[in-house]
């Protein structure tokens, strides 16, 4: 199924997890901030948050700023 | 250092032998936190990342302001902020830089709480506040900060308030449940300095009225030591800063300039300054002078 990750589209397993996703971008382990259709979801709950086709992923990082 | 801490003192270097030590600076409080140094910088616009640690460093700063943006999913993703910034030193402030709706704002400080709390972070919970109005001037929205504020503050978040020098949009957002305002002294990265200082006086006058405690920072518009010094006489009780270091010629040497001035404006604020008078006043007495003195 696909889901839009960042604004691009993804291709991601039926089934999957955010926990899955953040996996398959590579960010496993990494300090990232994830929304689904605009709500924060917890790193507590990436493991039983189910995507569903056509969701909308944000993930965030922190970067330089004032 | 203080000799009898051992502790670091803000902006003061160890005196010579026999010199008199420098008073001791009282802590810059926020909310619950208590901190040495009244001068906070942004990690923002720096050439490369070793060189924005040795300005931190340098600026003697305990809290730094850093944006939430999108992760970048691609495999050469490269370095990471975080792989720069002693997370156990530094106080992270996120900001929600960019946004231009109440609502956006408060999405960019949920995330940013999200990602501090995973790194264990002590600036979890608090955010810096800007609701924009226009991306020319990156002029505040009134409306939306005050929606903003007041939603975050029921959140349980620490609310530092970006405005602009408007000491009744500064009593608003106080009133919101901000848990700081910072007035700009002049637009973002401008540098033009305290552009109005008579609207920062009244800014402090209307937010401490009462509540002398109350933190107010001037956020934005520095360009130079001297701008830094200028809003710290005037009372304020920090600065915020971020281009007048990362971009001049020696971004390091001007963090330590900052960190100067942050100190010599305070201690000149607490000192209490002379009038201004029109007329000249001697500081050499006239008596015994062996000149001719005109008109006498």
């Amino acid at each position: 199924m696909q889901v839009i990750v960042n604004s691009e589209p993804m291709d991601v397993a039926e089934g999957s997890c955010l926990a899955d996703l953040i996996e398959q971008v590579g960010l496993g382990g990494s300090p990232v901030a994830a929304e689904v259709n605009k709500a924060l979801v917890p790193k507590r709950s990436h493991g039983a948050c189910e995507l569903a086709e056509g969701d909308r992923i944000e993930l965030v990082t922190l970067v330089g700023g004032g | 250092m203080d000799r009898a801490t051992d502790r670091p003192m803000d902006g003061i270097v160890e005196n010579k032998p026999g010199q008199r030590r420098e008073p001791a600076a009282e802590p810059l409080v926020i909310g619950e936190r208590r901190f040495d140094s009244r001068l906070l910088v942004g990690t923002g616009k720096y050439a490369t990342y070793e060189l924005m640690q040795d300005a931190l460093d340098a600026s003697g700063s305990e809290i730094i302001t850093v944006a939430v943006r999108r992760e970048r999913l691609v495999n050469e993703r490269g370095e990471s902020l975080l792989d720069y910034i002693d997370t156990d030193r530094y106080t992270i402030l996120p900001n929600t830089a960019g946004c231009f709706s109440a609502e956006d704002a408060v999405r960019v400080s949920r995330l940013g709480r999200e990602i501090l709390e995973q790194i264990g972070n002590a600036g979890a919970s608090w955010v810096k506040l800007e609701v924009l109005g226009d991306k020319k001037t990156l002029l505040p929205d009134p409306v939306g900060t005050i929606e903003a504020v007041e939603t975050l503050a029921n959140e349980g978040f620490e609310v530092l308030c970006y405005t602009s020098d408007d000491p009744i949009s500064a009593k608003r957002i106080k009133d919101a449940g901000a848990a700081a305002v910072m007035p700009a002294g002049s637009p973002i990265g401008s540098g033009q300095g305290v552009l109005n200082p008579n609207n920062i006086v009244l800014c402090l006058e209307t937010l401490k009225d009462g509540d002398p405690d109350y933190p107010v920072i001037v956020d934005a518009g520095v360009g130079a030591a001297s701008d830094t010094s200028i809003a710290m006489e005037l009372g304020a009780d920090g600065v915020l800063l971020n281009t007048a270091i990362a971009h001049a010629k020696d971004p390091v040497l001007m963090a330590h300039a900052m960190r100067h001035a942050t100190t010599a404006g305070r201690q000149s604020y607490l000192a209490g300054r002379i009038e201004k008078k029109l007329y000249a006043t001697a500081s050499s007495p006239f008596e015994g002078a062996i000149s001719y003195i005109p008109g006498e």
